[in-house]
């Protein structure tokens, strides 16, 4: 066991602080300000072409795709070491290069490749994700937008449906996009994977407003949608291999995280309490706060565990879903501790105290970590039925085709 | 980074266990806490043999020189089979005592026999409910008067290393001015004695501020062993949920049972990935070992508690029988939850070695 880097490690990780240094500070998101969506969109695609001018992105990427074909570890370095700035990073870049590369490399066409690969990396095509229906979320082969062959000669797709949750919809250029396009076999053999132009006619993205204040997610309407038959990935009946490699790509991005807990403790030596003591004499706040560290460590070096094992070419699988699940958790867990040991004015702060609107909004959007990306039951489910070997739900749609299901 | 045991620590955990699979059964535990045994000794013997004892004392001094690392190996494999014998005591506390505190003589003395396990330690610091660090023994000279208990495995123990204020001292408990009593221990696969000193003999080791750095490498092997004890409950309950059937389908089916092993193993892999990175720092990095060893102390506790209650509670009934097993990680995990020093003492380690010290409390 050895916990430092490797000298090529080490040279590796040099190399990345340098031209970070050079080159991120001018990209860094300004502190405190909530900027126009639009704005931040732009400053997500300036830093993508700012990472391909230098060769960093698309790092794991194969050379033949343009990318540099270097190892997970070394990917991991890297983010490391860009985590350390607040850089415009969001749905709006991971999207593509989490979700919308992989799924193109393994399954799509050389045509498609060389149209979809480089202006991606280069931010100058950004994604968004049409998967999630009203009445398909966790059970994602539920879904029932659908796509028909147009009755002319031209092999094009005629979609319809709803989409929803779908985030940065609005403001992205193309969707990577799941739909049903055979109801007389099982939902998952029915289903056809898809690219589509955000501009075509037909789709209509109305933004939903969150319990946060925002709207960065939208529904997406598609009424008579028009694809051209070059935009289907994979073959007709194959989009479930195809969503599984962007789930896949989901579950091993969710792991660089920042710390949660350090700035809760900061908080804490800072809260008055009674006496001239602060908050973090508080023998109560004492305990669920080392507990809460101590779990943050430990995910942090079970982080460490999984990124040896990806450096040797094995796939942690549902391992990667444990940290997801330990970390949502723990931070709804913290988030909402912070707001107590403020007591009353974590619900209505000062005009001038700028950490506690960040503090409710965190404390807010910690819910999502606990539902999007494989929600907390769902991990639970995986977790004891592929690293427990557990037997799987029992499932009464299985092998009744689409159209008999109720 | 390469963060994964070695190959020979692979092998040695697989010695380990292979070794206390075959002696160690769990009828062999029944049979020891029936007959009112303090020890499995030929299982002492054996693993002395093997060269587990004294696998992280120093050659000079009798022992294989392995790092810390290779000792938390065993550590999780013994926790595993919970195994009674006195390693902990004896090994990791005792022997490490005496290797941080101890004068080159005390050294040369004492722990050549404490890694051939001709000699067992012994170590002694409550003196009943109340703080971990006694405060009510006297030494006038070298001679000490007082009483501390509980004390783990003082029955076999040849001497025990004795807290005394700030200060550590190895007493012999052959002499006629210690009386030993044994207590009826909750963890009845480690017996627990009071001592008390009637003006005994005791050799003061001249090392100062050694028993929190000895506290806190002794932490690292107590969540090795815990996370060995975790690991068996998982096993153990999960082997039983699969076997056992009702309304019509596996117990391992129902997703209440399903969600609660999948917890556990997720507080299991957070506890032995703390446990690997403290056995790392322990012998690599210092200034780490007091964060380290306390968030692998908090974090191995939770996964034990968790493991062991909620593997009684999938076995149902059976669980609540003396012929089931779970009974004795019930127990153990006891022991282990409150034999360095309560939850409390640990946070206030963890917070205390934050960055800027922002966690020291008032
Ligand atoms: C902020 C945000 C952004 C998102 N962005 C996108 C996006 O860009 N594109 C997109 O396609 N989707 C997006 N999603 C949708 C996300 O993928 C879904 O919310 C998620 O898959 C859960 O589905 P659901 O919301 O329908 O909840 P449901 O699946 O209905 O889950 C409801 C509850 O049931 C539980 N549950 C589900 N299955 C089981 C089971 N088998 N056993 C026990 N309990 C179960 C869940 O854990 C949850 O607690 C986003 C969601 C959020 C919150």
């Amino acid at each position: 066991m050895d916990f430092n880097d490797t000298p090529a490690e080490a040279a590796f990780r040099a190399e990345a602080r340098s031209w970070l240094a050079a080159h991120a500070p001018a990209h860094e998101m300004p502190v405190g300000i909530k900027l126009e969506d639009t704005d931040e969109a732009a400053r997500g695609r300036a830093w993508m072409r700012e990472l391909f001018d230098g060769e960093w992105s698309g790092l794991t990427f194969p050379k033949a795709l343009g990318g540099r074909g270097l190892s997970g570890v070394e990917a991991v370095i890297f983010a490391e070491e860009e985590g350390k700035y607040n850089l415009p990073k969001g749905p709006f870049t991971s999207i593509g290069t989490g979700m919308a590369l992989p799924v193109i490399a393994k399954h799509g066409t050389e045509e498609q490749r060389r149209t979809f690969i480089e202006p991606t990396l280069k931010g100058e095509i950004t994604w968004c994700q049409l998967f999630s229906e009203p009445a398909a979320g966790s059970d994602l082969a539920a879904l029932r937008t659908k796509a028909v062959r147009a009755d002319d000669d031209s092999g094009d797709w005629i979609v319809n449906g709803q989409k929803v949750w779908s985030s940065w919809a609005h403001l992205t250029d193309w969707g990577i996009l799941v739909v049903r396009t055979d109801t007389a076999v099982p939902k998952h053999k029915g289903l056809t994977f898809f690219v589509v132009d955000m501009k075509t006619p037909g789709i209509e993205t109305r933004p939903i407003r969150q319990i946060s204040g925002m709207s960065e997610f939208n529904e997406t309407f598609l009424t008579d949608v028009r694809i051209p038959d070059a935009n289907r990935i994979g073959a007709v009946g194959e989009g479930w291999a195809c969503c599984m490699t962007v789930l896949m790509g989901e579950r091993l991005g969710s792991g660089a995280h920042r710390s949660g807990v350090e700035p809760i403790l900061d908080l804490a030596a800072r809260t008055p309490a009674e006496d001239g003591a602060t908050m973090l004499d508080d023998k109560a706040v004492r305990l669920a706060l080392a507990d809460a560290l101590a779990e943050e460590q430990g995910e942090r070096f079970f982080q460490a565990r999984l990124r040896t094992m990806v450096s040797r070419g094995e796939n942690p699988g549902a391992l990667a879903g444990m940290i997801k699940l330990a970390y949502a958790t723990r931070q709804q867990r913290v988030l909402g501790l912070g707001m107590e040991l403020q007591g009353l004015s974590s619900i209505a702060a000062d005009p001038a105290d700028s950490f506690t609107p960040d503090l409710q909004y965190d404390y807010i959007y910690s819910t999502v970590m606990r539902i999007a990306g494989g929600a907390d039951e769902v991990l639970r489910n995986q977790i004891a039925e592929r690293v427990l070997g557990m037997p799987g739900e029992i499932r009464m749609d299985k092998d009744v085709p689409f159209d008999r299901l109720k | 980074m390469d963060f994964d045991l070695s190959d020979e620590q692979k092998m040695l955990a697989e010695q380990a266990r292979g070794l206390l699979a075959e002696r160690t059964p769990y009828d062999r535990l029944r049979a020891l806490i029936d007959s009112g045994a303090d020890w499995d000794e030929p299982l002492w013997r054996e693993l002395a043999e093997m060269g587990f004892l004294g696998a992280a004392i120093p050659e000079a001094f009798g022992g294989l020189g392995m790092g810390e690392l290779d000792l938390g190996v065993i550590s999780l494999e013994l926790g595993r089979a919970n195994a009674a014998v006195p390693f902990f005591s004896s090994i990791v506390l005792a022997a490490d005592a005496i290797r941080l505190a101890g004068s080159e003589e005390q050294k040369q003395r004492y722990l050549p026999r404490l890694a051939s396990g001709e000699l067992v330690g012994c170590f002694a610091t409550a003196e009943g409910p109340g703080p971990l660090l006694g405060r009510g023994l006297e030494l006038a000279g070298d001679a000490l008067t007082g009483s501390k208990h509980p004390v783990a495995d003082a029955g076999v123990a040849g001497i025990a290393v004795v807290q005394c204020g700030a200060r550590l001292a190895i007493v012999d408990l052959e002499q006629a001015q210690v009386t030993r009593t044994r207590l009826d221990s909750f963890d009845q696969l480690r017996p627990h004695y009071r001592l008390d000193f009637a003006g005994a003999r005791a050799e003061v080791m001249p090392g100062e501020n050694a028993i929190e750095i000895l506290l806190d490498r002794a932490a690292v092997q107590a969540a090795f062993e815990a996370v060995g004890g975790a690991e068996a409950c998982l096993e153990m309950g999960r082997g039983y949920v699969m076997e056992r059937q009702m309304f019509g389908r596996p117990l391992a089916s129902y997703q209440a049972i399903k969600h609660k092993l999948a917890d556990i193993a997720v507080a299991i892999e957070l506890a032995r990935s703390n446990a690997y990175y403290a056995g790392w720092a322990t012998g690599t990095s210092q200034d780490d070992l007091p964060a380290a060893a306390a968030a692998a102390r908090l974090t191995a506790i939770k996964a034990f508690e968790l493991a062991a209650r909620e593997n009684l509670q999938v076995h149902g009934g059976i669980g609540y029988t003396f012929e089931a097993n779970c009974h004795f990680y019930y127990r153990r995990e006891r022991t282990l939850s409150v034999n360095l020093g309560n939850r409390g003492h640990w946070a206030n380690r963890l917070l205390d070695a934050q960055p800027g010290s922002q966690g020291k409390a008032a």
